[in-house]
């Protein structure tokens, strides 16, 4: 699926890669816990979390993410934004719930990992 | 790949989250200009941020050290802090002292130690209690 959709479909903010949203995502991920996330070995995931902090930015860069979800329109720092430029990440932001929001997708076909 | 030996060296603040991924994202470009295999890179920087994490949260400072060769990468994870007085018992999935100071920073539930060792090809760990603790993560390029 498309990642302009994905904004559409999650009333989505995009903050950051918003020259990117032609490219495409399967797989994605929820979780607020980064450990976690750093177990999984799938590539272009599209991570989902209420995390919204540098580590959150930090473990996606490490992991090969290039897409992350920030759900319930938390603050995005600036240090956020900037790091995820670097890595030419795209960040969204959406108004809706973790549950809403992986309601949408999977609806959607997007795939878990698990 | 260059031919020559590469060595960087990144301080490491106990408590400080601000600049905790600095380091493994500085070796992530390294490695990525080494054109060195993509799956190596993951599990390298994966396994580098989360001992890199494990000083910001549980010791009070640290030095992280780097070398690179044309056939692996050697890290040296030094710190000062209160050590792990059961290794063993540390390395199972769920152990884990860190402060909801921790946990809010999205670590903290005793998985660090064991993804370290599935991402690395060798990982040693040593510990005096009330010294600090060293980690040795070596991984291979495939040739
Ligand atoms: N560098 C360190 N200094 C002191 N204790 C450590 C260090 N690294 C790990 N530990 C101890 O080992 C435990 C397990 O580590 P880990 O698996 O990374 O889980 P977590 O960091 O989420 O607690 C920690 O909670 C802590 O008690
Ligand atoms: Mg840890």
């Amino acid at each position: 699926m498309k990642i302009n959709e994905i904004v559409r479909l999650i009333k989505g903010t995009v903050l950051s890669g918003s020259e990117s949203l032609e490219n495409e995502v399967k797989i994605a991920f929820a979780s607020d816990l980064m450990s976690d996330v750093l177990t999984v070995k799938i590539d272009n995931l599209l991570l989902l979390t209420g995390l919204v902090n540098l580590q959150a930015i930090r473990t996606a860069e490490m992991s090969d993410i290039n897409c992350i979800i920030f759900v319930r329109n938390k603050k995005v720092t600036e240090e956020m934004i900037r790091i995820a430029r670097e890595n030419k990440m795209i960040i969204i932001q959406s108004p809706y719930s973790m549950f809403k929001v992986s309601g949408i997708l999977y609806n959607a076909g997007i795939k878990p990992v698990f | 790949m260059t031919t020559e030996k590469m060595h960087f060296e990144y301080p490491v603040e106990g408590g400080n989250f601000s600049k905790a991924g600095y380091p493994s994202s500085q070796v992530k470009k390294t490695l990525k200009q080494l054109n060195v295999d993509g799956n190596v890179i993951k599990r390298t920087v994966v396994a580098l941020y989360e001992a890199e994490v494990n000083i910001v949260a549980h010791a009070y400072k640290g030095v992280i050290f780097i070398d690179i060769d044309t056939k692996k990468i050697i890290i040296k994870l030094v710190d000062e802090g209160p050590g792990i007085p059961d290794i063993k018992k540390a390395m199972e999935i769920g152990y884990s002292t860190a402060t909801p100071e921790v946990r809010e920073m999205g670590f903290g539930a005793g998985m660090g130690l064991s993804n370290m060792n599935n991402n690395s090809d060798k990982l040693t760990i040593t510990s005096e209690v009330g010294k600090g603790t060293n980690v040795e993560i070596i991984n291979y390029f495939p040739s």
